[in-house]
């Protein structure tokens, strides 16, 4: 196949993506989309295959069997709660994929001196340090969703100068390379360098922010892709991983808006490393004690309400508890109480986490309330009731400026008549930060696993 | 094409991919964040057709052989496993038959 025959099928690839990328932002087409952007790099594969013209094609055929195998595999056998993680793994491997070609790339290119130019010596300089910083901050991010290794930030003094200064040893070295030392040890360096930087960038994120951080090293990856296009002279590696790039890059400043907070923030913030003067007002305020009832007790509160709200959290996720919530609220719609759902935009560990798990259940869109149009109701609501959130209705983002989530636009719970929390225990959240509404005098805690409560529940407003 | 022309023409493709990749996604709900991040995520897969070439293209001993099949092992799973995964999670929004009246 010609070079000009198969650039233009790569443009047909390129098409599909684009599609995708616009179907992906409409519910109602977005399966389509992802479909269509399928097919596209199907045919770049084949594309790709003919080009090669059948050399190493066994080679080529046990790689892509092994790799899409275990992807198929890992992708199926997961469960929806560890979908954020998952993409985590899949984005790291892409990025790896961008290194190692880079590494590749130089070594077809060296010995002799002097034959690669100094573009070509700046993109695998470049593809090699993003790619390497996006492995390995992946594999972190993955690992702390996994709850591998702790989800809390790992901070020491001195951090993100020590962070800074691997970052600018890496920049320094890959200059050296473009420059005209041109060394392959020199691009191992550099990768070792960005690899170490991945790890020690990630380690000291609260595992809460990990959606925005894994939004960022996707954008991080597309852009690798993107340079990785300039040394293989191949355009739908450019566009593709620019678009990747681009839009990636859109999508992280997103999802940090629906936090309310800075991209700055979210990666130097250390979030959810508790401050003493937070810890010593928290220490301060929780005067009150925490209320524990029993599901009877809930389920005459739910029975006899006129509005409840369910306000569903990473715990609801856990429990696979959202087919259960949703008989529940039939239950109590059949006894003409008024039922919606409160979805905070970050709930869970994705932003939509929770629109998804909800869908599962055939809950109607309709009972869906965004935060804005969630709040204003909660004070002509009986019982909010708290399914397994913890930070996202936490009034020490409205009241408490030590609070490490100060500022972040919650749902507004305490301004119903009663709230009920369900909750594993007493421990704090995925960011580890204490909660005064457990304190509440509004509040009763009804302590289980969250599907355990709800069918319970169910049982209980059955008899009533 | 010379190579001076060559990279001038990608840089362009590059620059116009940004804006269209900030374009294209502009007006997208906070429901599909998610769905958005696990496709685009697919879609930097492509990086497997460069893997390709290099195992397939690669003629340079066992070195770019071992790297180029790694690349392409990992590609690989980035691909189908991106498209899986964003596959299965807008499973969930099927379009469902309206909300049943309340007086059933």
């Amino acid at each position: 196949m010609g070079t000009n025959v198969s650039n233009l099928l790569y443009l047909i690839t390129i098409v599909t993506f684009i599609l995708a990328l616009r179907y992906l932002s409409n519910p109602a087409h977005a399966r389509r989309g992802n479909q269509i952007g399928a097919v596209g790099m199907l045919l770049a594969i084949v594309v790709t295959w003919v080009k090669t013209g059948g050399t190493s094609w066994w080679a080529l055929a046990v790689a892509m069997l092994i790799g899409g195998g275990f992807g198929a595999f890992a992708a199926r056998r997961v469960k929806m709660t560890a979908i954020p993680q998952m993409v985590a793994l899949f984005n790291g491997v892409g990025g790896g994929a961008a290194t190692l070609i880079a590494l590749a790339e130089l070594h077809r290119l060296l010995p002799p001196p002097g034959k690669p130019t100094l573009d070509i010596l700046i993109a695998i300089a470049l593809s090699g340090l993003i790619g390497a910083i996006s492995f390995t901050g992946s594999l972190i991010a993955f690992a702390k969703l996994q709850e591998l290794i702790k989800g809390r930030p790992i901070t020491y003094p001195g951090q993100k100068i020590v962070n800074l200064a691997v970052l600018a040893a890496c920049v320094g070295l890959g200059a050296a390379l473009a420059a005209g030392v041109q060394d392959q040890w020199l691009l191992w360096a550099v990768v070792a360098g960005g690899a170490l930087f991945g790890v020690m960038f990630v380690l000291p994120i609260g595992g809460a922010d990990m959606p925005v951080v894994i939004s960022l090293l996707n954008a991080f990856t597309g852009l690798a892709v993107a340079v990785g296009g300039f040394e293989l002279e191949n355009n739908v590696l450019i566009v593709s991983g620019m678009l990747v790039g681009a839009s990636g890059t859109l999508l992280t400043l997103k999802m940090g808006a629906a936090m309310n907070r800075s991209i700055a923030n979210v990666l130097f913030g250390a979030f959810g490393q508790v401050s003493e003067g937070a810890a010593a007002i928290a220490a301060g305020s929780d005067g009150g004690t925490v209320r524990s009832a029993s599901a009877e007790d809930v389920a005459v509160m739910l029975a006899y309400a006129h509005k409840v709200v369910f306000v569903p959290g990473y715990g609801l996720a856990v429990a696979q508890a959202q087919h259960d919530v949703r008989q529940l609220a039939d239950l109590l719609e059949a006894k003409g109480v008024e039922v919606t759902y409160a979805i905070h935009p970050v709930a869970g560990r994705m932003p939509g986490h929770m629109n998804v798990l909800l869908a599962e259940a055939n809950v109607p869109y309709t009972q869906l309330k965004e935060m804005d149009d969630a709040n204003p109701e909660f004070s002509r609501t009986d019982v909010a009731v708290v399914v397994g959130a913890n930070d996202v209705v936490n009034p020490d983002a409205r009241n408490n400026p030590g609070s490490p989530i100060y500022g972040m636009p919650i749902l507004n719970v305490d301004d119903a008549q009663a709230v009920v929390v369900l909750k594993r225990s007493m421990n704090p959240g995925f960011a580890g930060i204490e909660n005064p509404l457990f304190y509440n005098p509004k509040t009763v805690m009804l302590f289980g696993d969250a599907k355990e409560s709800i069918t319970k529940l169910i049982q209980d407003v059955k008899t009533l | 094409m010379s190579h001076n022309m060559l990279l001038v023409f990608e840089v362009t493709i590059l620059v116009l991919a940004i804006f269209l990749g900030f374009e294209v996604i502009s007006k997208v709900p906070t429901l599909l964040h998610t769905p958005l991040m696990s496709g685009t995520n697919a879609i930097h897969g492509i990086v497997v057709v460069g893997a390709m070439l290099v195992l397939g293209l690669g003629h340079k001993g066992p070195f770019m052989w071992i790297v180029g099949f790694l690349a392409v092992v990992l590609g690989s799973a980035n691909v189908v496993g991106g498209f899986v995964v964003t596959d299965r999670m807008l499973e969930m929004f099927k379009k469902r038959e309206p909300p049943k009246p309340k007086d059933e």
